[in-house]
């Protein structure tokens, strides 16, 4: 049945008498409205407070533990000035920074396996995080710069390398396989190229690039969190009101052509979205593996609803990233080991389960 | 009936209007092309409006090229196809979208999708942002289910279900559309011969019972012949014959179009015209008289 509310008794006439499934749409009797999925919505909400609760407890962990109570209070403006010091100035912009990467990798996931229609097409295999480390490595090694330039050498990295995967990929429009293919070749060429950055670099620089590109979290502040939150603001709007087309880009060229998608103009703009979101997240933290390769495919599950999932993957990705760097520290001591390691170990065993898993299901 | 004047020299000049209105959709003088190969070149057509027009021709004629193109998927290198007097290629999306649908040879029915998720996916040009589900919405799935025959599927899996069954789903889905106009690109391939006449068998409910003006692609020229109330037949791009399907089929154009010796006779179930192939002997036979 569809909850149309009170006022609307039309609605509510037209209703079939057979209940709807997780879906249910609110209806005014404007003529508005808007269809809910129940259960992506409970995973959407359950995830954020996830999110938001691993958040917590990583502010609290560190070399001066602060219980969560103080916590809470500090970031509620209500804590004494040595709190104070350590929560808002050094350990919340690293939390924020993990869970806006979390969410852009995980939204530029989605996007790019929906836009591929393949679980492989994320950014990580597709190469966009080694053109990202590329540019980094360019800016460490043969210009010795700054963290600000070496940031700046990802963004350009990423965005040069998603822009050489679109072009060779774009044969009248762009198709899952091709994408996938070129992006893996694309990912072999700057593997090599990083290999060949390093064999350069001198000891400080190539230590200072090992860490970078292992992913990681430490030392992230102010600066890092402003301009990922503004991009985030403008991009996530942008994805989510293009996601319906999306949802119909599911069923093929041809069919979402005929039901009135702008098929390749949505493809570009969402191509585009998730190029940057990938870009500035391996900016800002290196390149943290596996979270948009994983973050959509647990999201898929928990929702079990088919559709490209973006809200419910951009959760996880957050809440995937929050957690790994929290568990890294609890386990290994504050700072010991990076996040990318984590994610990496957490996402090639669960890359392995779906292959075994999709394997038995009879889909590879 | 085979008698017919259907000569196919007579039809090449200018389509049979049979109405002095102009019709809904037509292509007038489009040349047709992927990249530089050329399908078909100042191609002229005309969907009779509230036909059953079936569109037939030997492989690579350009008859799934032409579909194409009138449903805006192809754009003409020249010409326009024309929807209610305006070239289709520089209306919106979705306006488009509300007046004519196609159902397309390849379409991917997304893992984990229920029959009723896919059939309310027809419903996207009638939506936007502020009007994702409504009423209305609502109640046209529940229509195109049952019209299809697949209410009672509504909440299985698509992938669980027969080609047949999947295929009614996809009509289900491009009837929730509700276009006046309906696309149909080989609606019946990779179906077997009981699940063909099924799928005609709707197409021609859908066209009688509702005036929907129906455009198909079909191979199986006997098919057309009992379904169509038009058929426009196509060789190397151009139309050779169009008309009524007892004016239209005989065996000169059969010859003619598809190379085939045959007899044309009437069909005793429904005195439409059927094409029987000449057997190999007398083709064969045939071929060696006119080589001498």
């Amino acid at each position: 049945m569809s909850t149309a509310s009170k006022q609307a008794p039309r609605a509510e006439a037209d209703a079939p008498a057979r209940p709807r499934r997780a879906s249910r749409a609110l209806r005014t009797p404007g003529g508005l409205s808007v269809r809910l999925d129940v259960r992506a919505l409970t995973v959407v909400v359950v995830l954020l407070a996830a999110a938001l609760g691993a958040g917590v407890l990583l502010i609290g962990t560190g070399e001066f533990p602060i219980s969560t109570g103080d916590v809470v209070k500090t970031l509620l403006g209500d804590g004494n000035p040595g709190q104070e010091l350590v929560v808002t100035d050094m350990r919340l912009p690293r939390v924020l920074v993990a869970l806006l990467v979390g969410a852009s990798l995980g939204l530029g996931g989605a996007l790019f396996q929906a836009l591929s229609r393949n679980p492989l097409g994320s950014p990580d295999i597709l190469g966009l995080s080694q053109g990202a480390t590329a540019g980094a490595l360019v800016v460490i090694v043969l210009v010795s710069g700054d963290a600000r330039q070496v940031t700046l050498g990802a963004l350009a990295g990423g965005l040069a390398t998603g822009l050489a995967i679109y072009l060779l990929a774009w044969k009248r429009g762009v198709h899952g396989y091709r994408l996938v293919l070129v992006g893996i070749g694309m990912s072999a060429i700057m593997t090599a190229v990083n290999g060949y950055l390093l064999t350069k670099a001198d000891m400080v620089d190539a230590a200072r690039a090992v860490v970078w590109m292992t992913g990681s979290l430490s030392g992230r502040d102010w600066a890092q969190v402003w301009p990922l939150l503004a991009l985030c603001a403008v991009l996530v709007p942008l994805v989510l009101g293009n996601g319906r087309a999306l949802r119909m880009m599911e069923m093929g060229d041809d069919v979402s052509y005929a039901l009135g998608v702008r098929v390749e103009r949505v493809r570009l703009l969402l191509m585009l979205a998730a190029v940057l979101l990938t870009a500035a997240a391996t900016a800002a933290a290196g390149p943290v593996s596996f979270v948009a390769l994983t973050a959509p495919q647990l999201a898929r599950r928990l929702t079990r609803s088919p559709g490209p999932n973006l809200l419910p993957s951009l959760c996880m990705g957050a809440t995937l990233l929050v957690t790994a760097d929290w568990t890294s520290q609890r386990v290994f001591g504050a700072d010991q080991l990076a996040v990318g390691v984590v994610t990496g170990v957490l996402g090639g065993v669960y890359l392995l389960w779906l292959l075994v898993t999709e394997r038995r299901a009879g889909r590879i | 009936m085979s008698a017919g004047s259907g000569l196919a020299s007579e039809a090449i000049h200018g389509p049979i209007n049979r109405r002095s209105t102009v019709n809904r959709l037509s292509a007038d003088n489009v040349t047709l092309a992927y990249d530089q190969r050329v399908i078909a070149e100042q191609l002229s057509v005309e969907i009779p409006d509230h036909s059953f027009t079936v569109i037939v021709g030997p492989n690579a004629c350009g008859k799934s090229t032409l579909l194409r193109a009138l449903s805006r998927m192809l754009k003409p290198a020249e010409g326009r196809v024309l929807l209610d007097g305006k070239a289709i290629q520089s209306m919106p999306p979705k306006k488009v979208a509300r007046t004519l649908g196609l159902l397309p040879q390849s379409s991917i029915a997304p893992d984990g999708i229920t029959v009723a998720d896919l059939v309310g996916r027809g419903r996207y040009p009638h939506q936007g942002i502020l009007r994702q589900w409504s009423a209305e919405d609502e109640r046209v799935v529940r229509e195109s289910m049952e019209q299809t025959g697949v209410a009672e599927l509504a909440d299985r899996y698509v992938d669980e279900l027969s080609g047949g069954q999947r295929q009614r789903v996809w009509i289900a889905m491009a009837l929730a559309q509700q276009t006046p106009l309906l696309l149909l690109d080989e609606p019946t391939t990779y179906l077997d011969i009981q699940h063909q006449i099924d799928v005609l068998d709707l197409c021609a409910e859908l066209h009688e019972e509702q005036g929907r003006t129906l455009v198909a692609v079909l191979h199986d020229l006997n098919h057309a012949a009992r379904y169509a109330t038009h058929l426009i037949a196509l060789r190397d791009g151009r139309v050779v014959a169009e008309g009524a399907p007892g004016d239209v089929v005989t065996a000169a154009l059969v010859e003619e179009v598809f190379g085939l010796r045959c007899q044309v006779i009437d069909d005793p179930e429904t005195g439409t015209p059927l094409v029987v192939p000449a057997a190999r002997k007398a083709r064969v036979k045939a071929a060696v008289t006119e080589a001498s």
